[in-house]
């Protein structure tokens, strides 16, 4: 194998797991060691810069880090990190005057942003210093979008979401509200610049079994369901509910009729368990209000009486898996079930629907009625319209949303200035030895055995009687410290000096999980036999180095490698150092520069 | 600085025979320098221990005063142990192998500990054949106090200071094999290769086991000029042979070019095999191997490997013709069988 190119910068990107896992690439142990430190106002704006919604995320993320997590690799649970970000925007101090201050110097472009959510919002928010005028629509009557309308208040009260919305707002965003997009065309022919949209996915799908017209009364689709609920239009269901649907919409339903005055609220999911979509903490959650979630039952009709609804019966299936994975339900020849209910919300998934899109204005759709867009720069086939977040590529979710909005303000500020959309910045990437004498460092080094901390919770009888009051309580500072304290620092990176290495095998020696050998060069999957320990995570690298004085190589697997710096301390040569990788997405404005964070 | 090792270790880590991961063999976290030669020899002492499949509890390390004596701190944990006075440790290993026959005793001593005060220990050691593995971490210097030449220091070998050492080095491994020692091996820290499977024949060898393995003192002794230095050893470095150990009950699975390769037979039924890299050398012959010594160390080189070995070794205890049970174990009833068996011994003199 060829030494590892550590200039390149996502070599070492790699190595934090959690951050490269993050669609918006985090800086996650950077802001974890501040929380730590109680520095939760430079924790919250490192989060602020990236991801745009800190006191958002930290309640409702999808966590792609989570799984990533290298402690997760060593224990049995990974670093709570969601949590820990929601400690960083609970304990908070004054922010807003560390973000960028306007008002900003126009510079004569003007920019429509359709939709208010996290994608328009994130656009809005790195473009706003650099003087465009933005002009947000939307058709509810506050900015949020899906973050609004589909996350329920108990899961992220009100006052959260408008603070994170109201700093973006702030910049002098003109806002748009209760006016919904009937035609692009109207827009484009507006004198706008560029146009972003940012519309997400909102159409419901709908099931439309027998018995679906008859009992339409009292069939609601789940995303609409959790809308009128959040703007108050809905404020009660009946005593017998079912959810149809296994994903985190049919969670925050149940849970939602839990509230508004369900008394018998039952899941039915046609797959079974461990194929459901909903994130495992948020199916706990549900069951934890005693919620009923039944499995590989999938609905047959819709039970009319006395044209009103009276229930739903399923049919009883199993699942079959090809060796490609693909599955298939397969009925058990049980006898159907009946279930009573007196309401039903179908939460099966939703699909984007543009239909106040123009087909002749020269944007190009696709398959499921999905624009043409290039995955890099978000732009359509219409040079002036980019799209982002849900409207792009389907459903994801808010950080995925975010990182569409950077990207593509990316796109919009080259395109504005008549430059190569393809010419993107680089990374911002700094490397610094965390060396602070012989054997010491600046981060706390020492890894114990520590699994994760439970979060509190509030009390069911409370939390029920009423929709806005949030259920999950988040992590008090001194269980924040601890979980924080759970996080091996992989950004600190183990750097190999080869010409500095005596083979002393020090590190070899003293290194607690074995990742480090010396040996003659090979192929990779020959070399990975041949390690001190097996090397059988083939997604983590090998990092080698150049040839030793002895003919042999250093080669590092960094699957499990605790960060410990024991390499390091051991070496007498400082062949090895432990040096500090900070990664910075390229942003179209230098928000380092008014927070004092992270320098 | 860490002041202890985190207790995770591979997720994947396999198994030995009776049970145990590497990390069941290691000490707490080394307080010895950075780098040191020493912490490599406790490295491949774990790594033997593991292979092999040692019940930690069937073994005892002794020790006296140094940086090398420090060491046992830093591997099997969870074996007996004995920390001695400066030089002794031979005699305390000594009876605690007279009264409990049953242990594996690994001595493990330096340069000074050895060839300077515990001289008069180690040869009567060597010279009664006593069942023991004893190492030298072998680093010609007094590293403790600040890296003075020790007696194991070569001739006109350079100091830190930059002085030129006047004096005629002890050559521990010639002088195990003037004292007819029955295993005689010389190996090196940084070449664990080598080292691993010297120990564990070193440890099934009955007999006096003696390895001189060169340990460098990357604090005081790892300069230009010394000739126990990292880079000094590796270049001047020459084996006897290719080495391995092969327990009993395991196939030997590397071959060996003919003519040139050797398999000895130990006592418990292990093997050693050898592929042989020194012209005119015969590990079971002791005067090839002074000659092959004392050839290499001409020439300026240091011979490494497996020196030799007495496949006929009869240790302390079958020279003292004692009970096969171990002495500590003997009951009263075992030892004063009564004024019967008295009689008949008595008998036995009319």
């Amino acid at each position: 194998m060829k030494p590892t190119n550590i200039n390149d910068p996502e070599y070492f990107h790699k190595v934090v797991d959690c951050q490269y896992a993050c669609p918006a690439h985090t800086p996650v142990p950077e802001y974890i060691r501040l929380i730590a430190a109680q520095r939760y106002t430079e924790a919250y704006m490192i989060n602020w810069e990236s991801n745009v919604f800190p006191g958002v995320l930290g309640r409702t993320c999808d966590r792609p880090c989570e799984p990533a997590c290298r402690r997760g690799r060593v224990e049995e649970e990974p670093v709570a990190i969601c949590r820990l970000k929601r400690v960083a925007a609970d304990n908070k101090g004054e922010v807003k005057s560390l973000m960028p201050q306007g008002p900003f110097t126009p510079n004569g472009k003007k920019i429509a942003l359709i939709g208010g959510g996290p994608a328009s919002l994130t656009v809005a928010r790195d473009l706003a210093p650099l003087g465009y005028e933005l002009h947000l629509y939307d058709e509810w009557k506050k900015g949020g979008g899906m973050m609004r309308t589909q996350i329920p208040a108990f899961r992220l009260p009100e006052e959260v979401l408008d603070e994170e919305v109201n700093y973006i707002l702030d910049m002098g965003i003109h806002t748009h509200f209760n006016t919904y997009v009937e035609s692009m065309k109207e827009i484009l022919e507006k004198d706008y610049d560029v146009v972003f949209v940012g519309t997400g996915a909102p159409r419901g799908r709908a099931l439309k079994l027998p018995g679906y017209e008859e009992a339409k009364a009292n069939i609601q689709i789940g995303i609409e369901y959790l809308a009128n609920v959040a703007f108050e239009h809905t404020d009660k269901i009946g005593e017998k509910v079912i959810v149809l649907g296994g994903g985190n919409t049919a969670m925050d339903c149940c849970r939602t009729s839990k509230r508004l005055g369900g008394k018998d609220v039952t899941v039915v999911v046609r797959s079974p368990r461990k194929d459901m979509k909903a994130s495992p903490w948020e199916i706990e959650d549900a069951e934890r209000e005693d919620i009923v979630i039944l499995n590989n039952m999938p609905p047959k009709e819709f039970v009319v009486e006395n044209g009103k609804l009276k229930g739903v019966i399923f049919g009883k299936v199993r699942a079959e898996y090809a060796e490609n994975g693909k599955r298939t339900l397969i009925p058990t020849g049980e006898p159907d079930v009946f279930i009573e209910a007196d309401d039903v919300i179908i939460a099966i998934g939703q699909d984007n629907a543009f239909p106040w899109i123009e087909r002749d204005l020269g944007i190009e759709f696709g398959k499921w009625d999905i624009p043409v867009l290039d995955k890099t720069t978000f732009q359509s086939t219409l040079p002036k319209v980019f799209f982002g977040g849900d409207a792009a590529f389907g459903p994801e979710n808010v950080i995925t949303a975010v990182a569409h909005g950077h990207h593509a303000a990316i796109s919009i500020d080259l395109f504005c200035n008549e430059k190569n959309l393809m010419d993107r910045p680089p990374p911002m990437t700094n490397l610094v030895s965390q060396k602070m004498g012989i054997h010491e460092w600046t981060y706390d080094n020492y890894i114990a055995i520590d699994p994760r901390y439970q979060v509190p919770h509030e009390d069911k009888s409370i939390s029920l009687k009423d929709r806005k009051i949030e259920v999950e309580l988040g992590f008090d500072e001194k269980v924040g410290f601890k979980e924080a304290q759970r996080c091996l620092n992989c950004d600190v990176q183990t750097v190999f000096e080869t010409n500095l290495c005596i083979e002393c095998d020090a590190c070899t020696d003293v290194c607690p999980t074995d990742c480090i050998t010396f040996t003659k060069n090979g192929e990779e999957e020959e070399l990975r036999t041949r390690l001190n320990a097996p090397a059988l995570n083939l997604s983590q690298d090998l990092y080698i180095s150049d040839v030793l004085p002895t003919k042999r190589v250093m080669i590092k697997d960094e699957d499990v490698c605790l960060h410990c710096g024991l390499c390091a301390e051991r070496c007498p040569t400082a062949a090895w150092d432990m040096k500090k990788y900070l990664y910075n997405t390229p942003k179209t404005y230098n928000f380092n520069e008014t927070g004092s964070c992270c320098k | 600085m860490s002041y202890d090792k985190p207790k995770f270790h591979h997720p994947l880590l396999k198994k030995n025979k009776v049970g145990y991961i590497k990390t069941d063999y290691e000490g707490v976290i080394s307080t010895l320098c950075a780098g040191c030669g020493h912490d490599s020899i406790s490295g491949a002492i774990v790594q033997a221990c593991y292979e092999i499949s040692l019940e930690p509890h069937r073994l005892a390390k002794l020790s006296g005063i140094g940086c090398s004596s420090k060491t046992p701190t830093y591997f099997l944990s969870n074996s007996h142990g004995f920390n001695s006075v400066h030089g002794r440790m031979p005699s305390i290993t000594t009876g605690a192998n007279m009264a409990n026959r049953d242990l594996i005793y690994l001595g493990v001593s330096g340069d000074g500990d050895t060839a300077s005060i515990g001289m008069g220990q180690f040869v009567h050691a060597i010279r009664r054949n006593l069942n023991m593995v004893y190492i030298v971490m072998n680093n010609g210097c007094y590293g403790l106090t600040k890296g003075q030449d020790s007696a194991t220091a070569d001739f006109g070998s350079v100091s830190k200071a930059g002085s030129d050492n006047p004096y005629q080095a002890i050559d521990l491994a010639g002088l195990a094999l003037e004292l007819n020692a029955t295993f005689v091996g010389r190996s090196f820290s940084g070449d664990k290769t080598q080292l691993v499977p010297m120990i564990k024949a070193a440890m099934a060898h009955p007999g006096f086991a003696f390895l001189d393995v060169i340990s460098p003192c990357v604090t005081f002794n790892n300069n230009a000029g010394s000739t126990k230095s990292y880079s000094h050893v590796r270049e001047h470095i020459e084996s006897t042979s290719i080495f391995d150990f092969v327990p009993k009950e395991e196939e030997i699975t590397i071959d060996y070019p003919e003519g040139e390769s050797a398999e000895l037979e130990l006592f418990d039924g292990s093997k050693i095999q050898l592929s042989k890299l020194a012209p005119d050398w015969n590990p079971t012959d002791r005067f090839s191997a002074v000659n092959r010594l004392h050839a290499s160390k001409a020439r300026g080189q240091i011979l490494t490997g497996l020196l030799y070995i007495n496949t006929d070794s009869k240790d302390l205890h079958g020279k003292l013709n004692t009970v096969d049970k171990p002495l500590n174990k003997l009951t009263q009833e075992e030892l004063c069988p009564g004024s019967e068996a008295l009689e008949k011994v008595n008998a036995s003199f009319r």
